[in-house]
């Protein structure tokens, strides 16, 4: 009789079989109407309109084109927003200095801001009727409506991704092993790459994925500062846009297939780092310190 | 409320936490679960209070079997480890939260009279508005208590009740628990890993080791009578020496006890530092001492038999003794068992 | 102030501040340098036109919408996943950031195709005689889309290290399940709700790529407060483009200080015992 009942545990809150039953299923064919079947639609798309339509989109000089401009604004935008996102952890989270907080709420700015916000304020800096645009004009530097338009627009909204994954970990992980380490001679980058980074590095590879899935799949600030010159300033999901427009919606879905195909490997990404226990220390720590907590 | 388990066996996964447990709590009685972690003692408790439900066995409330009834209609007054006061209600709030919910339908005024009952049998008078953050530990195991007895429960149920606090306070909650059970007379289980606290407050202390009861008594019965070597490990510091029975005595590096009735065999010798003495001339275990410790209340000594033995044992304070010193160690009173 | 223990403030601090300074404060402040150098009259015909309020209407009621579909819905996709065990659970964990990770302008072009009168659900719904693509209704469901993972993501966390000792008290005292929900479980998610809703509606406001496809954007109907922005740009109208995109920021600012303010009240239960 023992072995019967053996594993039964009294029910917790929401435990009642058909209560759980029914919620389970209400919430899975919400998850297949509203992510599964935009997934899936993008691939039948895709290949609507055969194999051949589908290659020679992809084979395109443009499509080609709109490929290597995407892949060159991540390598640039991505080491450059990963650099920053490290010095912004170690300022804020291993010193106290006056307005540390304020600095910590205007690097999560771009997530709130509208991408096209974004796009229009840099038109106002680097534009012709902008702040430094005229100025630009005159050396014959052209910012906007050219990749280094896009490549900034890009590190604008992505800006915080890496800090954001770094500066919680680092606030809750606290000081001690840096002041140890420096205690016993190790110099300011040896720290880091001995102490800190070892204790950081899958939260700081979550940072980057993340980043590269947004500044690769960018489009309102990018379709403001771009001017979508076909074959030149096109990144690929403007180069979707334009296809759509131009009623090649074979060809759009097709070019959509290879972003949708670098979202299931960034999902798989970091479901893998999540297993390695990043993303895990959240938003909270960003509000209060231990530190502050202390004074 | 008189509780009893019988043959109770739990599992958690290949884990046996609880295995065949009988036990007999009369009703008001006192009762503490005793034992290391991993003895089973928690999940005895839970079970009882319908928090794990029980593989094979059963409980009864008087004569009524409780085994599978669910813990919201048990009427356990349970008090949890680190005490799960609800973090966004005030210590009043708290407390009346038993009250809101019950079937028993009772007026807002006379929940707001026995909250502030409640609030001074456990001496918290004028913190009702105070959140859980927003007091100290001790304080907060005494809302856990008031807010577990708030729906008169027929059995209280105390998991580690002092384990989260400091030793002073702990002896202070404890001397007070001990009065308030007193005060209400409510059949109480208590599980601990601490010895001196088990034996200081329980009526009746159960001894459990890897989810087994090893011995049950009085404090007095189980100090006095420690029926296996575990138990007098358990209940405090041991000396322990190699021993040998032949014919009813028992002898370990030169000295020799009665045990009449043991078997021939290879045993274990026991003895507390209080057991004992130190004398310059034998007869007695040959010895010189290594280290000697002094504390308020007398002088623990340590030293080492000719054989290697490492023994400790305490004397009177004026008792004129060093290190390096040779002589004897001599037996009071011990325990054998075999091995 | 304390001495500095640790070295390397000056060089990340400069880093950092000259990189905010750069990427992210003078773009902002040249768009509101520009706003600003319209006048109050001018910036107030702007702001105030019929077609920019037409904009902010269905813009606010679209993203509210979808805020409390979300609401509703994250809450009961981040109970399942935290309370329930059932097979492809981890698919289903995983393909919650699927929003986050897909680029907007696939979304918006994968919905639109789900949607329109031809579209596998457009089809369907156009014979219960329900229009979603190019209506308000289209513009909810790409807000849904696009802003379904923060609430999850917030609860989350919170619902897993809700200890459960807490609703083994609340059991042990008699509350039924509801009660527990209600009183126990509820208030101790709410910050992390609202902290969810606030970051929800915020992403709603500013969404552009996902919903140009699937909107229509008529004017004075179907044309979100972004969408309008970058029309006034394609007409070499800079000065209300500044204005209204104006209007976005300062929403968006609002938004982040409400949201700053609800978290930091997610705190105030969490002080350790």
């Amino acid at each position: 009789m023992g072995a019967t009942r053996t594993g039964r545990k009294p029910p917790r809150v929401g435990d009642q079989p058909l209560f759980r039953r029914m919620l389970i299923g209400i919430v899975l064919v919400i998850v297949a109407l509203l992510i599964v079947a935009p997934l899936v639609v993008i691939g039948v798309e895709a290949f609507s309109k055969g194999w051949v339509v589908y290659r020679d989109t992809i084979i395109h000089p443009d499509t080609l084109h709109a490929i290597g401009l995407t892949v060159f604004a991540a390598i640039v935008a991505v080491p450059v927003n990963t650099a920053f996102g490290v010095a912004a952890a170690w300022s804020i989270t291993k010193f106290d200095f006056w307005g540390r907080r304020f600095l910590l709420v205007v690097i999560e700015i771009p997530f709130s801001v509208s991408p096209i916000v974004a796009g229009v304020a840099y038109l106002f800096v680097y534009g012709l009727q902008g702040v430094f645009g005229p100025m630009l004009d005159e050396y014959g530097i052209k910012i906007l409506f050219a990749i280094p338009g896009i490549i900034l627009a890009s590190m604008f909204v992505t800006a915080p991704f890496v800090a954001r994954e770094l500066i919680p970990l680092m606030q809750a992980q606290g000081r001690d092993l840096e002041e140890a380490a420096t205690s016993l001679g190790a110099s300011g980058w040896r720290t880091f790459f001995s102490v800190t980074l070892p204790n950081v590095k899958w939260a700081l590879l979550y940072g980057v994925v993340l980043c590269n899935a947004r500044v690769m799949g960018e489009f309102g600030a990018v379709s403001v500062v771009s001017g979508n010159i076909r074959g030149q300033t096109n990144t690929l999901p403007l180069h979707i846009e334009l296809l759509y427009h131009d009623y090649q919606a074979a060809g759009a879905f097709a070019a959509a297939s290879i972003l949708a195909l670098i979202a299931v490997f960034t999902i798989i990404a970091k479901v893998a780092l999540e297993r390695q226990g990043a993303g895990r220390v959240r938003r909270p720590a960003l509000v209060t310190s231990p530190a502050e907590k202390a004074q | 409320m008189k509780i009893r388990l019988e043959n109770v066996v739990k599992t958690f996964e290949t884990f046996r936490a609880v295995r065949d447990v009988s036990l007999t709590i009369e009703s008001g009685e006192l009762v503490a679960l005793l034992g290391p972690s991993g003895s089973g003692k928690t999940t005895i408790l839970r079970m009882v209070a319908g928090l794990e439900y029980a593989d094979g066995g059963h409980i009864y409330f008087g004569d009524q079997d409780a085994t599978d009834i669910p813990v919201r209609d048990r009427g356990v007054g349970f008090v949890f480890q680190h005490y799960a006061l609800f973090p966004h209600m005030t210590v009043a709030e708290n407390i009346a939260f038993g009250m809101k919910v019950s079937k028993v339908k009772r007026e807002k005024a006379a929940i707001e009279a026995r909250v502030v009952e409640l609030l001074r049998l456990v001496r918290l008078e004028g913190l009702g508005d105070r959140f859980p953050a927003q007091i100290s530990g001790g304080q907060r195991q005494r809302v856990a208590l008031a807010r577990a007895l708030s729906v008169d429960p027929k059995v209280l149920l105390l998991d580690e009740p002092f384990g989260a606090l400091d030793a002073n306070v702990r002896h202070d909650l404890r001397r007070w628990l001990r009065e308030i059970h007193r005060e209400l007379g409510i059949t109480t289980i208590f599980v601990t890993h601490d010895q001196e606290e088990a034996l200081d407050l329980a009526d009746r202390v159960v001894i459990l080791k890897d989810g087994h009861i090893i011995q049950q008594g009085t404090a007095e019965e189980v100090c006095r009578n420690p029926q296996s070597a575990f138990v007098m490990k358990f209940l405090g510091d041991a000396n322990v020496l190699a021993a040998e029975v032949r014919d009813g005595k028992a002898y370990a590096s030169g000295a020799a006890i009665d045990v009449s009735g043991m078997a021939d065999g290879k045993a274990e010798l026991y003895a507390r530092p209080a057991d004992l003495d130190w004398s310059a001339q034998g007869p007695g275990i040959p010895a010189s001492i290594t280290r000697v410790l002094d504390r308020p209340d007398g002088r623990r000594v340590l030293a080492t038999t000719e054989t290697g033995d490492q023994l400790e044992f305490d004397v009177e304070p004026e008792r004129p003794v060093k290190a390096g010193e040779g002589g004897f160690v001599t037996l009071r009173r011990a325990k054998v068992f075999a091995l | 102030m304390r001495r500095n223990v640790l070295p390397g403030l000056r060089l990340s601090l400069g880093v950092t501040l000259f990189y905010v300074g750069l990427i992210v404060v003078l773009p902002l402040a040249a768009l509101v340098f520009k706003a600003s150098s319209l006048g109050p009259e001018d910036y107030w015909r702007i702001v105030s036109s019929s077609r920019a309020l037409a904009s902010y209407r269905v813009t606010v009621l679209s993203a509210l919408g979808a805020t409390i579909f979300n609401l509703f819905f994250g809450l009961a996709l981040a109970w399942v996943l935290t309370r329930y065990r059932f097979p492809g659970w981890r698919i289903v964990d995983a393909m919650v950031d699927l929003p986050f990770a897909l680029p907007t302008a696939v979304a918006g072009i994968a919905l639109t195709a789900l949607f329109t009168t031809n579209g596998w659900f457009g089809s369907i719904l156009a014979d219960l005689g329900i229009k979603v693509a190019y209506t308000p209704l289209g513009i909810m469901i790409a807000m849904c889309f696009t802003s379904l993972p923060f609430i999850v993501r917030t609860v989350q966390p919170v619902l897993e290290d809700l200890d459960p000792a807490l609703e083994e008290a609340a059991q042990s005292l008699g509350g039924s399940d509801w009660q527990i929900f209600r009183k126990v479980i509820l208030p101790l998610l709410t910050p992390a709700l609202l902290a969810g809703v606030s970051l929800s509606f915020a992403r709603s406001l500013g969404e552009f790529g996902a919903i140009i496809f699937i909107a229509g954007n008529q004017p004075m109907s179907t044309e979100i407060t972004a969408l309008l922005v970058f029309i006034r740009l394609e007409e070499y109208d800079y000065q209300a483009a500044a204005a209204i995109a104006s209007v976005l920021l300062i929403a968006a600012f609002v938004m982040l200080a409400l949201t700053n303010w609800m978290q930091s009240r997610a705190l105030r239960y969490t002080v350790k015992g």
